[in-house]
């Protein structure tokens, strides 16, 4: 891994490496951030609906995220590096949410939360975007309409575990997403098809 | 009404305990202003404003203003018929209740129902350039004209900002203390030009 062989350099059957490979040293790195950023994790929370009544609760003393290490919530998107998306996302919170999402510092994640937020939900009209994923990468979903605060809490605990097996030698995972020319984070085919109808609302097409 | 106006006040009905009183359009706004100002009419309230398509394409589309007056604790319903086929053109009441402003620009976005007069006839809940139509139209398709990825493309370049006249965001007078790429932006008005599609991806 991360070697590759050259042919045609002098003194051939030598090797390059490319980029630095997973050691004894990069895994004790490794344990030791991803132990720290799991456990410290300041989301932003981005309510637009029902969703964010739950995230209150799970915030609340009750279920109490910061049990979680999620003690303070990042009103600015520049001190958070958990994007939590509480409700559906109509087309004109779009460029907001993919504003805010870039003014995050790497690193940074993103959960859905809730059926609207993660499809759009029984919203399939001409004012909703279908799954915020078609405008900024999102790590963990949560399913529920809306979820239950238990429901949430365990998106938490899966988004711990994912960050728990990042490696610092994966430097993809850390690259800035870039619209391309196209001005899609996507190819376009994808958006048309993840944006498809299905379940109860392709039954509702009567004046589509 | 009949004896103040004449021929102009179309039919009157009640129902389900709403008074409802159809007027010509071209005297709409002095029927409305005769409402508000005579003292035993005194519709003072404006409720709300807004437009009915019927399903039936035979029938006219309707502008419908719900009136209430505080002191006799009535309401009443005034609906003006536009003919679909002729311009879908009624006088703005701004001059009468200042609350309509906002009311005539979502009746305008959702229906493209224009109001003749109005102050600042813009596009309220769908965005300035929003291209694809009037959706509460009854030949707008529900998912909207275009291809999904098509609307996220154009909704991913619109510019947040650009939603407020310099009114809204009440710094009209201190514009020229404002940094200068902000007051570009305001200048600019509506959002960044939308890239072509087909571009490698990637290298934008």
């Amino acid at each position: 891994m991360g070697v590759k062989p050259v042919d045609s350099a002098p003194g051939a059957g030598k090797t390059i490496v490319t980029q630095m490979s997973p050691n004894w040293i990069t895994s004790r790195l490794d344990f030791l951030a991803n132990w720290a950023r799991a456990n410290s994790l300041w989301p932003m929370p981005f309510g637009t609906a029902c969703c964010a009544i739950e995230f209150m609760a799970t915030a609340a003393s009750r279920f109490d995220i910061s049990r979680f290490g999620m003690e303070r919530l990042g009103y600015s998107p520049r001190q958070a590096d958990v994007l939590l998306c509480a409700g559906r996302l109509p087309f004109k919170l779009a460029p907001v949410i993919k504003r805010i999402y870039d003014q995050m510092p790497q690193p940074k994640w993103v959960i859905s939360m809730g059926a609207c937020a993660s499809t759009g939900g029984i919203f399939d009209t001409y004012a909703m975007t279908q799954g915020i994923d078609t405008v900024v990468p999102v790590d963990v979903y949560v399913p529920g309409c809306p979820p239950r605060p238990e429901a949430l809490l365990y998106g938490i605990l899966l988004l711990h575990k994912k960050i728990r097996g990042e490696t610092m030698v994966d430097k993809a995972i850390r690259e800035e997403e870039i619209l391309s020319r196209g001005g899609l984070r996507l190819p376009p085919e994808f958006v048309d098809e993840v944006s498809e109808p299905f379940g109860n609302s392709v039954h509702q097409t009567r004046s589509a | 009404m009949r004896r103040e106006f004449g021929d102009k006040i179309g039919r009157a009905l009640e129902s389900c305990g709403d008074t409802i009183v159809y007027v010509d359009a071209g005297r709409a706004r002095a029927v409305l202003a005769w409402l508000k100002e005579t003292p035993d009419q005194e519709y003072n309230y404006l409720t709300d404003i807004t437009a009915v398509e019927y399903r039936d394409a035979e029938l006219p589309m309707e502008v419908v203003y719900l009136l209430f007056s505080l002191r006799r604790k009535v309401q009443l319903c005034v609906k003006i018929a536009l003919p679909k086929d002729g311009d879908l053109e009624v006088d703005s009441v701004v001059p009468l209740w200042q609350g309509a402003n906002w009311l005539e620009r979502e009746v305008f976005d959702m229906f493209g129902i224009t109001f003749r007069d109005h102050p600042d006839l813009r596009r309220i809940l769908m965005w300035e350039t929003y291209s694809e139509g009037h959706p509460l139209r009854k030949d707008f398709p529900l998912r909207g004209r275009l291809s999904r990825s098509e609307q996220v493309r154009r909704a991913l370049h619109a510019n947040p900002e650009a939603h407020y006249s310099m009114e809204e965001l009440s710094i009209a007078e201190s514009f020229n203390d404002l940094p200068e790429d902000m007051r570009q932006r305001l200048a600019q008005g509506e959002r960044d030009r939308i890239p072509e599609l087909g571009g490698a991806p990637g290298d934008g």
